[in-house]
């Protein structure tokens, strides 16, 4: 195996267990810092497969904006207590089942043959050719994407605007005086 | 293989070299910081250790290091431990990609003068001050104290909201220079300096950078008026040290990168590229030391005003502007 090889099942390995390790914690504040491990794990396994702007992409948003966000939601409730009691099998059954499949059917396509044994072409994306390919070839999804995120922002902005009567008590922190 | 070797021998000694002059830098820039606070209050500052206090900075890390190292009772006691080094060396590691000069020729090979070319630097940059949040968050949650928590709160809001603008203020140096590489940014700006071409991007990146190295006048997520020392208020020792040095470092982070995303990096005549880098670079830690002995303190409210209703929009502005011109303009 060569380096490469070793660095991407090391890599996937750590994905896994940072993954597992964030589902399983009992406390927010580690499940939230886990799955950051995670995001790193996955930003370095796109510049091992030659994709650079993804990996840093990765890190900016998902590591570093997006989970300081959960963990600013969990450090502000503080609800960094585990459920009493713990969970019925009932709702475990069908999340289990699932997974079982989705366990199954990607064994069953590991080790069918077809183009799982063929190494992967060296390959490296530039910035430029990335940006090309996006926003020629890929245009509608990209247009599609920045609209559904529009929607989400009008809204967040519809759930978050002050009220109209009586608006002083539900002002938030950041409005101007 | 002896040239991979040789390969990773030099990687190492500049990465030695680097981190020796970064840390040395910072050392004395906390000198420099108390000496000239000093001055601005009609003080002299320290002036015991050595001629001029020259060894100041030593004997402070020598406490530092001789300080028992404590861990508050309740505490998340990895996380506490480990924050502290997140945010030093978040801050250290901007300057892998940082490039001091033109490439060297020796032993017939051309031995460029920067740690790692990477071709996505410039978001290698922005990645790692996002990652730099953790460093507070962490540290002041895991510390189980409201003051820490607080402070903690303070320092991922600001940090989260002047990304934006700090980003967006450097989309118009990528579109002139039609690269994320520094080296790239640098010999793009052989013919004239960005800030020139630029002067509007300059100052939202600088005031965005001054509110994301968490000083005054943006120092709410350690207000010691209110906060006591906000986030490190439970560090002692040198982890509280490895806090600071994060921040001084950071200071010259600050510098180099604006003089290579908009003074032409180590660009200059006469005097060794190296020496035209740190002269800019110096120039930001010392305006950063004459705003905090200036201004007071903004409001939570202000800061937050200050951030999505003013620089974000002009720097979005500033972009449209730069891309209209570059399209008029051929």
């Amino acid at each position: 195996m060569s380096v490469y090889g070793v660095l991407f099942y090391a890599l996937g390995g750590l994905m896994l267990a940072a993954t597992t390790l964030a589902v399983t914690s009992r406390s927010l504040v580690h499940a939230v810092v886990y799955l950051v491990n995670a995001f790193f794990a996955t930003g370095l396994l796109f510049y091992l497969l030659g994709a650079p702007l993804l990996a840093a992409f990765e890190i900016i948003i998902y590591a570093g904006a997006i989970m300081v966000l959960f963990l600013f939601i969990v450090m502000l409730t503080r609800q960094d207590k585990p459920l009493a009691g713990g969970v019925s099998l009932m709702r475990w059954l069908l999340p289990g089942l699932t997974s079982l499949v989705s366990l199954a059917a990607g064994t069953a396509l590991v080790f069918s043959g077809g183009a799982t044994g063929v190494p992967l072409a060296p390959a490296m994306a530039s910035p430029r050719d990335l940006g090309r390919a996006l926003f020629s070839r890929w245009w509608l999804g990209v247009e599609i994407v920045s609209f559904l995120l529009l929607v989400a922002l009008v809204g967040a902005l519809y759930l978050g605007r002050a009220p109209r009567e009586g608006a002083a008590a539900g002002k938030s922190p950041g409005d101007a005086p | 293989m002896s040239l991979w070797l040789a390969g990773l021998a030099l990687l190492l000694v500049k990465i030695g070299l680097v981190l020796f002059v970064v840390l040395t830098g910072a050392a004395y820039l906390v000198l420099a910081e108390r000496k000239l606070l000093a001055r601005f209050q009609l003080r002299l500052g320290p002036n015991r250790a050595g001629p001029l206090g020259i060894w100041q900075p030593l004997a402070d890390a020598l406490k530092l290091l001789m300080k028992e190292d404590t861990v508050p009772a309740g505490a998340d006691r990895p996380l506490f431990l480990a924050a502290p080094a997140m945010s030093a060396a978040t801050a250290m590691l901007i300057f892998a990609v940082v490039p001091f000069g033109d490439s060297l020729t020796i032993a017939g090979r051309p031995v460029p003068l920067v740690v790692a070319d990477v071709s996505v630097g410039l978001l290698f940059v922005l990645a790692l001050s996002s990652i730099g949040v953790y460093g507070v968050v962490l540290g002041g949650w895991a510390s189980n104290s409201s003051f820490s928590l607080l402070g903690a709160i303070r320092g991922g809001a600001q940090m989260i909201s002047y990304e934006l603008p700090l980003a967006l203020s450097l989309a118009p140096v990528v579109m002139l220079a039609g690269s994320f590489s520094l080296v790239d940014i640098v010999s793009a700006q052989a013919g004239c300096p960005f800030i020139v071409k630029q002067p509007a991007a300059f100052l939202i990146f600088c005031v965005s950078a001054l509110a994301e190295s968490k000083r005054l006048p943006f120092d709410l997520p350690e207000a010691e008026n209110e906060l006591m020392a906000g986030y490190h208020t439970e560090y002692s020792g040198m982890r509280f040290g490895l806090y600071f040095v994060g921040e001084y470092v950071n200071m010259i982070a600050l510098g180099c990168l604006v003089a290579v995303f908009f003074l032409g990096g180590w660009r200059g005549p006469l005097l060794p590229p190296f020496v035209w880098l740190m002269l800019k670079a110096a120039l930001v830690p010392l305006v950063l030391i004459w705003v905090r002995a200036t201004l007071p303190r903004l409001r939570f409210d202000q800061l937050m005003h200050s951030s999505w209703k003013v620089l974000t929009p002009l720097a979005l502005a500033n972009i449209l502007v730069t891309g209209g011109l570059m399209a008029a303009l051929g």
